[in-house]
């Protein structure tokens, strides 16, 4: 009963407001260069399905493989930070003010040293990914419960054997949340990157479109790149659920 | 010479190890000396805070101390020995982990998981009446589950000394003294030696062979009580007048009722 209306629910609100976009463009006859109308960005959804799948492809690359390099530097980086005192005391709160900075303004700047390639957009969708991955990882190391570690050093474990069995597993929802955090803004780092120095992808195929007054394919390069977010974010869901065994129980749904 | 020998132990908290959260350094522990044979348990009674604990965790080398020495079983304890088993005040149990795993932890640290142990881990959460809930998760059981799961664990490498601090006083009443009965039954299967750390007086009095009244903080020993009241006991024990005795007894030396008072009756 309740997982039907979980779906129907949400479909009424998108055809509704469809619905409404549709009729306001009807009514007030508002030019397709400022708003066209669904059917016309359908049409243009269509019609250009290559164009946009191909752009999309690329920006997908992008997102994933740099959501990837800052796993794969966040996760021994948080590690080291969160275990040694000195590194902590000398980095943590550094990233905590890094964290701050609006990293996508060093885009520029990457662009000037990077290059066009696939290697500046991958450095912006790193930096941005990077630091929730990192200062969650951190966070959630640096939180496991005193009393397993104190249990832990009762049996004289290895540091190894404390580290596989106790922390990793106590920080992994804590890491999981990072990585939705991360996945989220490595699709913003990719689309920026594309915007301010790039001859492909959907950022670039969104802003040479809206350059030509071709609001439709505008419209549809947008849709494109929410579903394409959705379905980033979608891998790292799955990636929770395999493994769910590990997690603790999920918190109340909001 | 006895199991456990403890003398002049003292411990004086450095500000760097308290992180600079107070003035001065914090002595927790100001002169604890008393002993204790092998399968004793023994209750270490005194005022929330004064210092019971940090003397739990020095004789199990969790923590170094600053002055004294603690022999357990002609060993002195500088470091973990890892034939201790530890209850902690909350069951502290890996949410990750389903009963069994979480009991057989220690197993896996000490890299005995054999089938031994899973036979030893089945026999334990038989006793303590958990047999049906192997594969449950911690977050599915109540308290005082999570708590029996966590005796289990402590219990399951057989372990020479059973350190249990506070176990039970996050429990209700009720739970608490079906917990209590249950370790007494528990103890008189393996024989384990307990250092049992409460600031209940009835239940101090309830479990132990001895109980050892502490001062406040600083934390000093003022009294031994030795509890005479034989095995196996049950609840009915607590109206006996033995057992009123004691617990006046250990109310004057924690200084809950005056000596004075007392002696006019």
């Amino acid at each position: 009963m309740r997982s039907r209306f979980a779906l129907l629910y949400p479909l009424a609100g998108v055809v509704l407001i469809v619905a409404l976009w549709a009729l306001a463009c009807w009514l007030i006859s508002i030019p397709t260069v400022v708003l066209p109308s669904p059917d016309k960005v359908l049409r243009a959804l269509i019609v250009r399905g290559d164009l946009l799948l191909n752009e999309s492809w690329i920006t997908l690359k992008e997102t994933l493989y740099g959501f990837v390099l800052a796993l794969l530097i966040g996760l021994p980086l948080a590690v080291a930070v969160a275990n040694s005192r000195p590194l902590n005391l000398m980095f943590y709160p550094l990233l905590i003010a890094l964290q701050s900075v609006p990293k996508v303004a060093l885009a520029p700047m990457i662009l000037v040293w990077l290059g066009t390639g696939l290697e500046s957009k991958l450095a912006i969708v790193w930096l941005v990914a990077f630091f929730p991955i990192i200062v969650d990882t951190a966070a959630g190391l640096r939180a496991t419960p005193k009393e397993l570690l104190e249990l832990a050093h009762s049996l004289n474990a290895s540091p190894l054997q404390i580290f596989l069995k106790v922390q990793l597993p106590a920080a992994l929802p804590f890491v999981v949340t990072g990585a939705k955090v991360a996945i989220t803004l490595a699709v913003i780092g990719a689309v920026i990157g594309e915007f301010v120095g790039s001859s492909e992808g959907l950022g670039f195929l969104l802003l040479s479109a809206t350059s030509q007054l071709d609001t439709p394919l505008a419209f549809a390069a947008l849709f494109a790149l929410s579903v394409l977010g959705i379905f980033a974010y979608a891998l790292v869901g799955m990636g929770e659920k395999m493994m769910s065994t590990w997690l603790p129980p999920a918190p109340a749904r909001h | 010479m006895a199991f456990g020998v403890i003398k002049h132990v003292r411990k004086v908290f450095q500000l760097e190890e308290i992180g600079w959260t107070a003035l001065e350094p914090v002595v927790a522990l100001d002169d604890a000396s008393f002993q204790f044979e092998e399968g004793e348990l023994v209750a270490l009674l005194g005022p929330s805070g004064c210092g019971k604990t940090t003397l739990l965790r020095i004789v199990g080398g969790l923590i170094a101390k600053s002055a004294g020495s603690v022999a357990i079983a002609d060993r002195e304890v500088t470091k973990p020995m890892g034939d201790y088993g530890f209850v902690f005040q909350a069951p502290s149990l890996m949410p990750w982990r389903n009963v069994l795993d979480n009991v057989l932890f220690p197993m896996e640290i000490l890299k005995k998981n054999d089938a031994a142990a899973r036979r030893y881990a089945l026999e334990l959460l038989q006793l303590v009446g958990l047999s049906g809930f192997l594969s449950a998760r911690p977050h599915q059981l109540s308290g005082g589950m999570q708590q029996r799961v966590a005796l289990c664990r402590a219990l399951v490498h057989r372990p020479r000394l059973l350190l249990m601090d506070e176990p039970f006083g996050a429990l209700d009443e009720l739970t608490r003294m079906e917990m209590n009965d249950l370790l007494l039954r528990i103890r008189r299967e393996t024989k384990a030696s307990v250092l049992f750390v409460t600031h209940s007086i009835s239940e101090a009095i309830y479990l132990s062979d001895k109980v050892v009244v502490f001062s406040q903080r600083p934390a000093r020993v003022v009294k031994e009580i030795p509890v005479a009241l034989g095995y196996p006991r049950s609840q009915k024990l607590r109206f006996t007048s033995a057992f009123t005795t004691a617990e006046r007894i250990a109310s004057e030396a924690l200084g809950v009722v005056a000596p004075a008072e007392a002696s006019a009756r």
